[in-house]
């Protein structure tokens, strides 16, 4: 561990007109920075911005502030009545006293937990160290993903939160010293590529200020199903977010995520087109996730994250349209 | 059934729950553990490790290291004190890993000892760790986990007739071979230790499961007198097995606090628990059982293989229980050692035992299957009268019982032998059973006890309480002798300077200090009664001291209420005494004549319930019964506990629970809580644990055994019955993954 300077930001423009290193809750980032991986000189706290609250849009969406915690977001009134996809999500992830600390501007920036990114001692980590390849690859890889991967990494991003903001569709509020902007959810997170060190849209120094969610579709169903070897405090091996709207027996709208399996925050928009208009009945969930999975790339330990993700988007449709 | 009679009691706390003495210091966090020992001037301790499995250190450079702020001393191969071995097979001194620290500049696994930092600060300390620049060559590691390919000799552990011929003539037959991953010990204190030297000797502030053996051992390692250590641990945050014998940071930690002339701490911390502190090895073993047509075993043979490390030969003894559990005629045990570039392993809860058990109950489910026989009748039909591998009586087996208690309280007789067959609410489900069994044993141990003139009575004993009630257990005692309340009775543990005691190991605590601090109190009380009688101006003075005894603290005259007595404390100020102590004598079981030409062994039985749905792979564990019969237990409260939580280990260990080395590096990739997944509290199963309490005499008055390790022998395969039972999937390498469950060709529910 090496010194840092830490400061607390009382405003969204001291925070950004700093170079500094965000921290919110710190669960991802002190864990990083005392594993040596991450290695900030500089720490502007932002939990005293004021962006933890949760309010409703003019257009009857949602804004979250960044700093609202997790836990918080998950019980609160309005995800759980209009976003219960979101509040299941926070709920199936981490354990209380994470969900306590984490935020939502952190959650969406969690790192992977692939070992060997994990471990310095690992110098081939194209994601730490560009360049240098990938210990994953041919080392341990169950838990590695299977939709997105390139030569360069086959990290899976971990988040349940988001892939549940991936199913909702939510726009990402940015302020940085250029200004605000907004990024939608899909434009967010990049694919590794050969570049997997670089894995989202901000750009040095943007801070995340609100998670903006649209207004509720009515008579939406919504579903977040984490799959994974115990029962509690454990990564998904898949997962899947639902929001449908299933009426006559037919699906009339739906959007799936899956998290788990991707590089990224995994959306299934094959799953999608071939599930819209369609009758909801298994065969044709089933015909969906064998859509979705149809790009699975699975490495020696993990092809059975193929069938299993399959599962959960049938399981997950199944209880969506009951 | 035998009747068996109780011992007189005056108090019957003896048998009864009671909460654990030492339960308020522990939630209020006052219990004083090895790391938070705290001194002024101290320094700590951080470890550099290998980052290869097997190679040379070539270079170590600690220029850069030395020169950060606070640092005091780096120590390494180079610089390092000599230290020693211990004497190999010397039971009473016994290190885990045979090489100390630093010894030579070979690499023999992932994650050895190559340096160790010390500097005013644990963060200074931790920084310039990672300073230390270490270059190695490298040769090529032996990292492979299939242990199948095994050449070599298998020597003989157990033998009786011709396994081989009757296998082959037997209508029956089971041969597979079934596959224990390495476990780590994850106790949730993890080990410490904080040396402070004054003058010639040291004292060790410890996480020992066995004061005792460290302070022998560590004398050889230090090559100092044994009276010029002391070892203290006075709690433990469990260690199940890994923390038995030092490990090298204790002679680390020992050296530098020499060389720097000021306390030193170590605290290992959690990824270190995945290599440096031992492990339960990867096991292979292969069992045929051949049977009638009916049931009846004809033969069992079993080999077995381990993994272990280059510098140690750690059997891990996976035939403990195979070879008197059930009766048959012919018989074949071989084992074998496969050595890894890997760190030393050590006894982990139930070693030997609960691995073979695994292998042995999976084959004797797969027997019941290919018999079409219901698994819990094929136990019944292969009970053993006496101990076939010597032809010992047992001193007390009620397997049979535990098997009929617990069928009964499960329910057993409502299961559905066909694969997939019972449903509930949407799920399928699973039912599996298995016979458990761990060997009883009773060590030396001596300990003091001493009514006090401020009216308390003490004890005072060189064991440790690993966690698990033996505090309360001689208090237990005490009452059961004195009368007094547990206010005014204390128990001191976990110091060298007091009497030796055993470890807290094999399950054998209890039944080690009961006679010790029984017949102490009873010695002292017999004083007492003489000091009654002797001493000027008592009111019993002259008054035989046959006809006194002590109750609720007071001595009076026999047949008379305690009321009418005087307070033992008044007595023994009269007689002008600070106390009046004795000391008391547990002997070895083996030199015990009562115990002479028995055989003994706890033995249990566990059913579980699975809940599978099929649809999304999903198992768990819902339900478990548990019955054991472990001589008489003298806290039901803390005995029950002590099942539960092996259950619960158990169901990390058949669902969960496996160190992961990188093939390539051998480093235990999975080294974090979040990593090695154990049960968690929503993993765990409605748990119902019944004790039959059969006093076992030939362990000694109180006939007690041990329950420390039993409940979890037998978990692992009566869930990879249930498993099979549920889903139709047979898993032989442990532990049952989704991958394994999405062969089930049973897909909806
Ligand atoms: C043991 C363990 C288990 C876990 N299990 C799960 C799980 O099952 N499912 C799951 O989804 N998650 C899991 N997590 C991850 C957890 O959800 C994240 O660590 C948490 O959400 C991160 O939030 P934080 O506020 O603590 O972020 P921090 O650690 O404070 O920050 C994380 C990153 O985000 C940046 N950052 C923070 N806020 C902002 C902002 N407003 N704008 C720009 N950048 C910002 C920081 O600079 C940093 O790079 C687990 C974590 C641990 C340690
Ligand atoms: S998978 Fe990605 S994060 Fe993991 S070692 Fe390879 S490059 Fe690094």
């Amino acid at each position: 561990m090496q010194s840092f300077s830490y400061e607390k930001a009382q405003s969204v423009e001291q925070a950004t007109g700093t170079t500094g290193k965000f921290i919110a809750g710190g669960t991802t980032l002190v864990d990083l920075m005392k594993l040596g991986v991450e290695t900030p000189t500089q720490l502007v706290d932002v939990t005293a911005l004021p962006l933890a609250q949760v309010e409703t849009l003019p257009n009857g969406g949602l804004r979250i502030g960044a700093m609202v915690r997790n836990s918080d977001l998950a019980h609160h009134p309005a995800v759980g009545k209009d976003y219960a996809v979101l509040s299941e999500a926070l709920l199936s992830g981490a354990s209380p006293q994470l969900r306590n600390m984490a935020t939502t501007g952190g959650n969406l920036l969690q790192r992977t937990r692939c070992p060997y990114f994990r471990d310095p001692s690992y110098s081939n980590c194209n994601k730490r160290n560009p360049g240098s390849g990938c210990a994953a690859i041919g080392g341990h890889n169950r838990m590695m993903a299977i939709l997105g991967t390139s030569d360069a990494c086959i990290a899976t991003h971990p988040s349940d939160m988001c892939v549940a903001l991936t199913a909702l569709e939510a726009t990402i509020q940015v302020e940085g010293p250029k200004g605000k902007r907004s990024i939608a959810i899909a434009d967010f997170y990049k694919l590794p590529g050969t570049t997997p060190n670089v894995e989202n849209a901000l750009e040095p120094g943007e801070l995340i200020t609100y998670v903006d969610l649209p207004a509720p579709r009515k008579a939406s169903k919504q579903v977040y199903l984490k799959l994974r070897d115990r029962a509690s405090y454990e990564f998904a091996l898949a997962s899947a977010a639902v929001v449908a709207e299933v009426s006559g027996g037919h699906v009339r709208a739906v959007q799936i995520a899956l998290g788990g399996v991707g590089t990224r925050p995994w959306r299934a928009h094959e799953a999608e087109a071939a599930l819209t208009g369609k009758p909801a009945t298994a065969a044709h969930f089933r015909a969906a996730a064998e859509d979705a999975l149809k790009g699975a790339k699975p490495s020696s330990e993990n092809g059975f994250k193929v069938e299993l993700a399959k599962r959960c988007i049938v399981r997950a449709m199944t209880m969506a349209s009951a | 059934m035998a009747t068996q009679t109780t011992p007189p009691s005056q108090s019957n706390v003896i048998g009864r729950s009671v909460a654990r003495i030492d339960g308020p210091l522990k939630t209020t966090g006052t219990a004083q553990y090895a790391a938070d020992f705290h001194f002024p001037n101290m320094a700590h301790a951080v470890p550099v490790q290998s980052t290869i499995a097997s190679g040379r250190i070539e270079k170590l450079d600690a220029a850069a290291a030395q020169s950060m702020p606070g640092v005091l001393l780096v120590l390494h191969h180079g610089n390092m004190d000599k230290l020693y071995r211990v004497v190999p097979n010397d039971f009473s001194a016994t290190t885990s890993e045979a090489r100390p620290p630093f010894e030579d500049r070979t690499i023999y696994y992932w994650g050895q000892y190559v340096a160790v930092v010390v500097a005013e600060t644990l963060e200074q300390a931790t920084a310039a760790a990672a300073a230390v620049k270490v270059e190695y060559s490298q040769t090529p590691a032996k990292l492979s986990t299939n242990l199948g390919d095994y050449a070599g000799k298998r020597p003989s552990v157990s033998q009786r007739g011709d396994a081989e011929k009757a296998f082959a003539a037997a209508p029956i037959k089971v041969d597979q071979t079934y596959v224990t991953p390495a476990e780590t010990h994850n106790p949730i204190e993890m080990h410490a230790t904080v040396a402070a030297w004054e003058g010639d000797s040291v004292t060790l502030y410890e996480t020992s499961q066995g004061v005792v053996n460290h302070r022998y051992a560590m004398a050889q390692v230090l090559g100092i007198p044994r009276e010029n250590v002391t070892v203290v641990t006075r709690f433990l945050g469990s260690g199940f097995g890994g923390k038995l014998f030092p490990w090298p940071h204790s002679a680390l930690a020992a050296v530098a606090s020499r060389r720097l002339q000021r306390p030193v701490k170590l605290s290992v911390n959690r990824t270190m628990m995945f290599s440096n502190v031992g492990h339960r090895p990867l096991c292979e073993q292969r069992f045929q059982l051949g049977a009638t047509t009916d049931g009846k075993l004809l033969s069992l043979r079993q080999d077995y293989i381990n993994h272990t490390s280059l510098i140690d030969d750690i059997d891990e003894g996976c035939g403990e229980a195979t070879t008197y559990l059930y009766s048959v005629p012919s018989l074949t045990v071989t084992r074998a050692l496969a050595q890894r570039n890997v760190g030393t392993p050590s006894p982990m809860r139930g070693p030997g035992a609960v691995p073979g058990l695994f292998a042995m109950e999976s084959a004797m489910d797969e027997l019941a299957v290919a018999l079409n026989m219901d698994p819990v009748e094929l136990r019944l039909r292969n009970d053993a009268t006496k101990d076939e591998s010597n032809g010992q009586p047992f001193s007390s087996r009620h397997l049979k019982e535990c098997i009929e208690t617990g069928a009964a309280k499960f329910g057993w007789k409502q299961r559905t032998p066909a694969v997939g067959s019972m449903r509930r609410d949407g799920r399928v489900l699973g039912w599996g059973m298995a016979a458990a069994s761990w060997g009883a044993y009773r060590f030396p141990c001596a300990a003091t006890v001493a009514l006090e003139v401020d009216g308390r009575v003490t004890v005072r004993c060189a064991t440790q309480d690993v966690g698990t009630g033996t505090y309360t257990i001689f208090a237990q005692v005490l009452q059961e002798k004195t009368g007094l309340p547990f206010e005014r009775i204390g128990v001191h543990l976990g110091d060298t300077s007091m009497p030796e005691g055993p470890m807290s190991g094999g399950s054998w605590a209890t039944a080690s200090v009961l006679p010790a601090v029984s017949s102490a109190a009873d010695s002292v009380v017999k004083t007492l009664l003489q000091v009654a009688n002797s001493t000027a101006g008592s009111p019993f003075a002259g008054v035989d001291p046959a006809k006194l005894q002590l109750t609720a603290g007071r001595v009076h005259q026999a047949g008379e209420p305690a009321e009418t007595g005087v307070p033992f404390e008044k007595l023994i100020a009269m007689a002008r005494l600070s106390r009046i102590s004795a000391d008391g004598n547990t002997t070895a079981i083996f030199e015990d004549p009562k115990a002479k030409g028995l055989s003994l062994h706890s033995f249990g039985a566990q059913f579980v319930e699975v809940e599978w749905e099929p649809q999304i792979a999903r198992l768990r564990v819902s339900r478990v019964v548990t019955v054991i019969d472990g001589g008489r237990i003298i806290n039901p409260k803390a005995a029950a506990n002590q099942i539960k939580g092996a259950v619960v280990m158990g169901v990390g260990m058949g669902l969960l629970e496996q160190t992961v080395y990188d093939p390539r590096t051998g480093q235990p990739i999975n080294g974090n809580m979040a990593d090695y997944l154990m049960a968690t509290c929503p993993d765990t199963p409605e748990i119902d644990v019944t004790f039959l309490d059969y006093p076992d005499l030939a362990m000694g008055e109180y006939g007690a055994r041990g329950i420390g390790e039993i409940g979890l022998a037998g978990v692992a395969p009566a869930i990879a019955s249930a498993v099979y039972h549920a889903t139709g999937v047979r898993v032989r390498t442990l532990p049952v993954r989704i991958e394994d469950l999405l062969q089930s060709r049973i897909r909806e529910a």
